[in-house]
């Protein structure tokens, strides 16, 4: 559709709806995003893990560590010790509430780290094209070649447990299909109007990307973020279960999980329920979001 | 369009089909190639990543500098790193010409190339092999001598740290159970998320719909080991339904044919065994069913929501046929495309998953073995399991896409 201003065929009116539409898109979506059921609940959902986490050291009524108490080992759940107590005595709660504090980190850490490394390798593959492209897609192509939880595992393994490692290497493990994403956003992009339009006024690859490729994608990579938060939550889990994330006596909920495990031959049903299900209202918060704000977003996006 | 008709013209439809069909399958097969050297070199990097040398690992921290040299040298651990890939993949090659007979199968005058110490493969006329005494060998002594026989090209994955076995050995024992398992969890997973995923597009936005995606949301949220866990609780601990872990219970004989116990105890009609091995089964396999169960769901429900809404199908209402007519031939078929693909990656994807289910149930699979490796620091075994389910995942992904042109008559060979 082209739009002849100087025609003056369009009268004031009309140009207020253009701009309206084109300034405020990603708003009205956003609004629209707020209006259903499920991404109130994700966001809600979201919001109180996040608050939890920010103010764990206030709101937990133990310390995560050093509170032991060997007399009240695997205690049930009780007015004093709410989620009860592991087998070293320590309180339940006050460990998965200290433990939101590292999901959510690992969930914006690995979401930094492969969005953005993937995001520009995407961008650089399809908008240099040639050897470049080849190359880059081929590595991805490699990485995707293995299940995510594995080459996670591998990369660990390589690097040496503990957290920082665990989130470096889901972070790399995820960069591949924000690379895909990107590399077809600037495939479809170089050819559009506006892109030849800034190169013919003779602005510089690095603009064209950042100010006008970049902003025109941005609804599905955020779409994409989003769900990837929840996903990252539960593969750092799945590390930490195997004993490759966060080391103890710091609180992670994958490897509360494990630790369980023991325990509940002998009816401590407790020490796992508690950890588990944080994991999953937190996921399951990311992927109500997630999906909120792709049916606002993009709603030709599928999963 | 003129030379096109033509052609059709002279042969019929499908001879040219089948020649479209047979480049496209080539030119897969060959696409695949660089991605599995890739996925080799990246697993080889892995252990060069690892900090500290192997060499001690394997003699430990109070070693002497002499010896820990020797077994360097002998691990090849001296070669340049080109070197040390090329012997990972194919491993140390000479040729020779045998000049006398010798034991076994080769005979004088067949062509051999040798793969580093001992394990040669000859030529005359076929291809015979040659390594089992060397393995043999292997095992039994027991040294920390090198036992590098051939490359992973070859099926040699080296030799685990604790106990220096060769890793193929385990896995062969240790592998079917995993693909029991898996086999297991992909059957449950589509025989519940077909029907779920149908209904659900049927009966759009009704109670029941509302209730599959909310559940199959919350199966994409959990994590399975603790699914896992909650079903060992409950039905194993509680209830006292199903064992908690093992394949097998104590005292059930059951004789080895393909690894598989379901199969085997069928093969061998041996009824107790099968019950036995099926109970063990059904918890594992039901948490590792979870993830794909879910995915195929809502896969199957967004993809039967975009046929129902396509011409054909009106015209198939309109022509009068009844609507299970039109549901089962004209939706589901052209539904269930997208599906397929979905299902094999799945199937791909298990074995990550396995890894978790099995720990939880202590079901002796690869899984289990990985992560007693993690455990134990025995990085071979952790590089080799992550080069076979690399593989495997390849394999299965080349599998689907080459069905799924099969499947589809529309799909673009190219």
């Amino acid at each position: 559709m082209t739009v002849s201003i100087a025609d003056n065929e369009l009268d004031t009116e009309q140009l207020k709806v253009f701009a309206r539409g084109s300034e405020s898109q990603f708003k009205r979506a956003l609004r629209r995003t707020l209006k259903t059921r499920s991404a109130q609940v994700g966001i809600a959902l979201v919001l109180s893990f996040l608050i939890i986490g920010i103010f764990a050291p206030i709101v937990s009524p133990y310390d995560a560590r050093t509170d032991l108490d060997l007399k009240a080992r695997l205690q049930p759940p009780s007015l004093e010790h709410p989620f009860g107590t592991d087998d070293l005595g320590r309180d339940v709660m006050t460990r998965v509430i200290h433990g939101a504090r590292v999901s959510l980190q690992v969930g914006v850490m690995v979401v930094a780290i492969s969005l953005s490394i993937g995001t520009m390798l995407g961008l650089l593959a399809g908008l240099f094209g040639g050897i470049l492209d080849s190359i880059i897609m081929r590595v991805m192509d490699v990485m995707l070649a293995f299940p995510y939880v594995l080459l996670a595992i591998a990369l660990v393994a390589a690097l040496g447990p503990g957290l920082r490692n665990a989130m470096i290497a889901i972070g790399i493990v995820y960069i591949p299909p924000y690379a895909r994403l990107a590399r077809s956003m600037a495939l479809s992009a170089r050819e559009e109007d506006y892109v030849l339009a800034a190169r013919a006024l003779g602005a510089s690859q690095t603009r064209i990307l950042l100010t006008h490729i970049l902003p025109n994608g941005l609804s599905p990579i955020i779409v994409m973020a989003t769900l990837s938060m929840g996903t990252a939550i539960l593969d750092a889990a799945a590390l930490g279960f195997l004993g490759l994330g966060q080391q103890p006596p710091y609180p992670e909920w994958g490897k509360m999980l494990v630790d369980s495990i023991q325990f509940i031959l002998s009816g401590s049903w407790w020490v796992m329920l508690f950890p588990g299900l944080a994991i999953m209202l937190t996921v399951l918060g990311f992927n109500l979001l997630g999906d909120g704000l792709r049916d606002a977003l993009d709603p030709r996006l599928r999963l | 369009m003129a030379p096109v008709a033509q052609i059709g013209a002279i042969f019929p439809r499908s001879f040219f089909h089948g020649f479209v069909m047979g480049t496209y399958i080539l030119r897969r097969f060959v696409a695949t190639i660089p991605v599995l050297l890739g996925v080799s070199l990246l697993v080889f990097s892995f252990v060069h990543l690892i900090p500290g040398d192997p060499a001690v690992a394997m003699l430990g921290e109070r070693a002497t500098e002499e010896n820990v040299q020797r077994l360097r040298e002998q691990m090849g651990l001296n070669d340049p790193l080109y070197v040390q890939y090329m012997r990972f993949l194919v491993g140390k090659i000479s040729f020779y010409t045998i000049t006398e007979d010798m034991e076994y199968t080769t005979r004088k005058g067949d062509k051999c190339i040798e793969l580093s110490r001992g394990q040669s493969v000859c030529y005359q006329g076929g291809i015979s092999w040659s390594n089992d005494r060397e393995e043999l060998q292997c095992y039994r002594a027991f040294t920390l001598l090198n036992c590098h026989i051939g490359g992973v090209v070859w099926g040699n994955l080296g030799n685990s740290i604790h106990g220096n076995i060769p890793v193929s050995l385990e896995l062969k024992r240790r592998f079917p159970a995993t693909v029991e398992l898996s086999l297991a969890a992909i059957f449950i997973a589509i025989i519940i998320a077909i029907p779920a995923g149908v209904v659900s597009a049927l009966k759009r936005n009704s109670l029941i719909d509302t209730m599959t995606m909310m559940g199959a949301l919350i199966g994409v949220s959990m994590p399975i080991f603790w699914l896992a866990i909650l079903l060992m609780y409950v039905f194993g601990l509680l209830l006292g339904w199903f064992p908690t872990g093992g394949r097998l219970s104590v005292g059930i004989e059951l004789e080895h044919i393909t690894g598989l116990h379901l199969v085997d105890a069928v093969l061998t009609q041996n009824w107790v065994a099968f019950k036995d091995a099926l109970s063990h089964l059904v918890l594992p396999s039901l948490a590792l069913a979870t993830i794909p169960l879910a995915i195929i769901a809502r896969m199957m429900r967004s993809s039967m929501l975009e046929v129902l809404g396509l011409d054909f199908v009106r015209t198939a209402r309109a022509k009068g046929l009844s609507e299970w007519t039109v549901i089962t031939r004209h939706v589901m078929r052209n539904a269930m495309l997208p599906v397929v693909t979905v299902i094999g990656i799945q199937l791909g994807s298990l074995m990550g998953g396995a890894i978790l289910t099995e720990t939880v149930f202590s079901w002796p699979g690869i899984g289990k073995w990985v992560f007693d490796a993690i455990s134990g620091r025995d990085y071979p075994i952790v590089q080799s399991v992550t080069l076979l389910i690399a593989l495997i995942f390849v394999l299965v992904n080349l599998i689907v896409d080459i069905s799924y042109a099969f499947l589809n008559p529309r799909i673009r060979y190219d």
